[in-house]
């Protein structure tokens, strides 16, 4: 926990004359590849998995086109401005999940949506990037490693969005957006006996979480530790998904020749459990590639984090790289039966999403804090 | 502040889990592609992959001719999942347009099956009506393939076919005795069903249906026809509750006709319960009466000491046997000889005659000739009457020997006839077409059955003339017996039958004509010969028989 100077070397890496077109628009060349391939293999999937679909392709398309119109609008803000806006978009996150309580669209058994009467979107995405976004904001105003107090504020501007989400109830997008708050602090150097303290705090919590969920959650927990007490009910999804995964093989069973998902046994294929398909018809071979695609822009988030020039920005874009991994891995891991039923789509795969534009946005502040550094001088 | 902390030993840490999630995810795939992917390609295999019994089509029914008598064409039924098929009321509606039956029946046929994942929603529609159903998509809904029977001679054949149920199993007659035989083997095939049970795709037949083998009935359909239209006139004309016919080829044993009236229309819903279903020829039993004359005097003639010109004295034409009257119903006959006897039917003479023979012999002939055994037609629910083994008394044997005491199906009485005309050689009955005929059993002297004829055909000269059929000379017995009711013998209700072959000089066609509670007119001569004599003289010109009486 001791304070250092950023070594040189990195600063000097991104010298100008190395830059492209693109970072006159504030974007990052190598993380906007590393994109486009995932998006591209996306649509490929999307194509099968939607029971080759053109019109669902053609959708996903003016989705993703929205969603990168909306990166590069971000990028354009350099992180100055960000810090200096997050604390309204914090607060105005929070007023909107205060209306959902209120007045929400229900969808599916759960109030989560609000309606604008044009669209319709869950606050609980806004606040992925706003928490994050305050929480870095107040951290670096702060003396870091934060003392006991300023842990204790964080904790407390964790909880409220969380807690208003998991009243929805949304559990798991109130465990991602915890995951991402924990790491902002994380990240500013929250102490090691904190973290021991908090790990045997969240072994505690288990089972007063028990008693406060509801009756659906306990079932998909109990049915994620054994999915074959229940192989047409709850189990189905698991049971089918690894079912689809595992017949593919090495090599999988050929594009378009899946037959856990063409023959509609496999739920949710063009959404949730469309890593499923991959699995499925490109076998371990296609999964490894597309999980290779995502591990590329982990490192490259990474990367723009540990080299960000400023603890605001640093601290953002870890937690948003961070988040970013969250998502697969609670995605992939449900999907094949190491994690339970949760529902998180898998980032810029699946069919549709408000979050797919959150993510975005998220993208373009990494962006943002890559291409606004300026050249370190001594 | 303005201190950079990097805190690299952290991003170490947390690029160390990132790094071990990315592993485990690894460990997982290998696990479920590699280690255990036998296992899950099976279970993928079970969920698409099913086999399926595609029926096989039922072998047609014909007559000797291979006309058509029973006859199989493909339809089509639906059937419902209740369990995914949404029954609202605009998809109600459109089922009920389509297939006619009103929304709440179609409801309740749901409700009553709610818990079920298979209901048929309607049975045996044609294959385009249920291609519109198909184009609906509806989920839950599917189409079967299925076949129906018809029965293009209807009532004519009714009893002797019989019928299949909805699912294209033999019920009654020829269809059920011959079930196997015409059902075929189903074929098998190896389909893939999507998630909601539709069947996407053949991957391959496992066997081919084989289809059910047409079986050839010994029915000739044109003597059929006419011998059951004659009959249902004749039933008509004497007002009675029930005839039957039955036509046979005296050289093989075959059933040419065979036919019961009031009959029924098997192509529409059959009730199981109704008395038309019954082949009253095969099922019913009756005391034969006067018909088994004939074998009482053959076994009379079969001991030896008497001729048919042999003397009887029947005055005064009652007879007291064991305190018991034995009675002629035409009054006193006087002195007659045994000829006269079979012509007027006489019960004194026939007692008289047999009372003089050992007294299991009668017993023992008319077991040989079939009486209380099957005939070896093999038609389902033949009756095989009964035939008594007593201790004899003379009066017990004296009524045997005039028909009481014993039952027969018409068919035992016909065929123990055919015995007789076919010279005293006994074969079994048979409804389905025979190569050759049998290998028959001699169970009477030739002779005794070549004198028996003879007197047979004074009956029909001197008494049953109404039997006689133009240019052909005839042998046959009229018989009359009264009902069986709940108190006995009822007075006023009888069975008339007449049994009779011809030609006499080389008999080929048998036949037996009964009816039930003939109102009008009252011994077999009266009612039943006529009916006889027509459908003898037409089923002789039909099969083109030489004529043996040209004067």
């Amino acid at each position: 926990m001791s304070y250092r100077h950023p070594p040189l070397h990195n600063v000097a890496s991104s010298a100008p004359q190395n830059r492209s077109w693109l970072y006159a628009w504030h974007l990052d060349s190598n993380l906007m590849q590393a994109l486009l391939f995932l998006m591209g293999f996306g649509l490929i999937i999307l194509y099968s998995a939607g029971n080759e679909s053109v019109h669902t392709v053609e959708g996903q398309c003016v989705r993703l086109g929205f969603a990168a119109l909306v990166l590069i609008g971000v990028a354009q803000i350099p992180p100055n401005r960000l810090k200096s806006m997050a604390p309204g978009l914090f607060f105005m996150g929070l007023l909107l999940l205060m209306a959902v309580m209120a007045t929400g669209h229900v969808g599916k058994g759960a109030r989560r949506w609000l309606d604008f009467g044009v669209i319709r979107f869950q606050p609980s995405e806004i606040m992925k990037l706003a928490l994050p976004m305050y929480l870095a904001a107040l951290l670096h105003e702060k003396i870091l490693p934060p003392p006991f107090k300023t842990i204790a504020l964080c904790f407390v501007i964790i909880l409220i969005p969380v807690g208003l989400t998991a009243l929805q109830p949304d559990l798991g997008t109130a465990l991602m957006l915890f995951l991402t708050g924990f790491c902002v602090i994380f990240l500013a150097g929250l102490p090691y006996r904190y973290l021991a303290l908090f790990s045997a705090l969240a072994a505690g919590a288990v089972p007063l979480l028990w008693h406060f969920m509801h009756a659906y959650q306990r079932q998909r927990v109990l049915t994620f530790l054994n999915p074959e007490t229940d192989p047409l009910g709850h189990g189905y999804h698991i049971i089918q998904s690894k079912i689809a995964i595992g017949s593919g093989g090495l090599f999988g069973k050929g594009w378009l020749m899946g037959t856990q998902s063409h023959l509609n046994f496999l739920p949710e294929h063009a959404t949730d459990f469309i890593f499923a398909v991959a699995g499925e018809e490109l076998g371990l071979v296609g999964a490894l590639v597309l999980l290779l695609m995502y591990v590329w822009v982990i490192w490259r988030g990474c990367r723009i984090a540990y080299t960000a020039q400023d603890t605001f920005s640093r601290l953002l874009a870890g937690s948003l790289t961070i988040a970013f991994f969250f998502n697969i891995f609670v995605n992939i891991g449900m999907v094949c039966g190491l994690l339970p039923v949760v529902g998180i789509p898998l980032p810029l795969v699946s069919y549709g999403g408000t979050s797919m534009v959150t993510l975005m946005a998220a993208f373009g502040v990494l962006m943002s804090i890559q291409t606004h550094r300026r050249l370190w001088s001594q | 502040m303005n201190a950079y902390t990097r805190h690299t030993w952290r991003w170490v840490l947390l690029l160390i889990c990132v790094g071990l999630a990315f592993l485990g995810l690894l460990f997982r795939f290998v696990q479920l592609t590699v280690i255990d992917r036998g296992f899950l390609l099976k279970q993928g295999d079970a969920r698409s992959q099913r086999i399926i019994e595609r029926p096989a089509m039922r072998g047609m029914i014909t007559d000797r001719e291979h006309y058509p008598l029973a006859i199989t064409t493909p339809v089509a039924s639906i059937w419902v999942d209740p369990q995914e098929f949404v029954a609202d009321e605009a998809n109600l509606k459109t089922l009920s347009g389509l297939l006619g039956d009103s929304v709440p029946l179609l409801k309740a046929r749901l409700k009553s099956n709610s818990g079920k994942e298979f209901v048929y929603l309607k049975r045996h529609i044609s294959p385009r009506l249920s291609k519109k159903v198909m184009a609906l998509h509806l989920a839950g809904v599917h189409t079967l393939r299925e076949y129906r029977r018809y029965y293009p001679e209807s009532d004519v054949t009714a009893q002797v076919i019989g019928f299949t149920n909805i699912d294209n199993q033999g019920q009654e007659g020829m269809e059920l005795a011959y079930n196997q035989f015409l059902e075929g083997v189903p074929g098998k095939e190896r389909v893939s069903k999507d998630g909601v049970g539709h069947v996407v795709a053949l991957l391959g037949t496992v066997r081919e249906a084989e289809p059910g083998k047409d079986l050839a009935l010994s029915l000739d359909h044109r003597i059929q026809y006419l011998a059951y239209h004659d009959l249902v006139e004749g039933v008509a004309k004497a007002d009675a509750v029930a005839g039957s016919v039955i036509v046979l080829d005296i050289k093989t044993g075959e059933v040419l006709a065979m036919a019961n009236v009031p009959s029924y229309n098997p192509n529409q819903t059959v009730d199981p319960r109704s008395p038309t279903l019954r082949n009253r020829c095969v099922t019913d039993v009756f005391e034969p009466g006067s018909t088994t004359k004939a074998f009482s005097l053959a076994n009379v003639l079969l001991q030896g000491k008497y001729t048919p010109n042999s003397l009887i004295d029947t005055n005064p034409g009652w007879l007291t046997l064991n305190g018991r009257v034995v009675r002629d119903h035409a009054g006193n006959e006087g002195v007659i000889d045994m000829t006269t006897v079979l012509v007027k039917s006489s019960n004194v003479g026939t007692a008289k005659f047999t009372l003089t023979t050992p007294p299991n012999s009668l017993w023992e002939l008319l077991h040989k000739v079939g009486y209380g055994q099957l005939t070896g037609s093999g038609f389902p629910g033949e009756s095989k009457g009964s035939l008594p083994l007593h201790k004899w008394s003379d009066f017990t044997l004296a009524t045997l020997s005039f028909g009481y005491g014993l039952s027969a199906t018409p068919l035992q009485v016909a065929n123990a006839y055919a015995t007789l005309a076919r010279g005293g050689i006994k074969m079994p009955v048979s409804f389905v077409k025979l190569p050759n005929p049998p290998e028959g059993e001699r169970v009477i002297d030739a002779k005794v059955a070549e004198e028996m004829k003879i007197m047979l055909e004074a009956v029909v000269d001197r008494a049953a003339v109404k039997a006689q059929v133009a240019t052909y000379r005839v042998f046959g017995k009229t018989g009359t017996i009264r009902v069986l009711g709940p108190t006995g013998y009822d007075e006023k209700r009888h069975t008339s039958f007449f049994v009779g072959a011809a030609p006499a000089s080389n008999p080929r066609l048998l036949v037996m004509v009964m009816l039930q509670e003939p109102h009008k007119g009252y011994y077999g001569a009266q009612v039943v010969a006529p009916i006889f004599s027509q459908i003898m003289e037409k089923a002789l010109r039909t099969l083109d028989v030489p004529p043996d009486k040209l004067d």
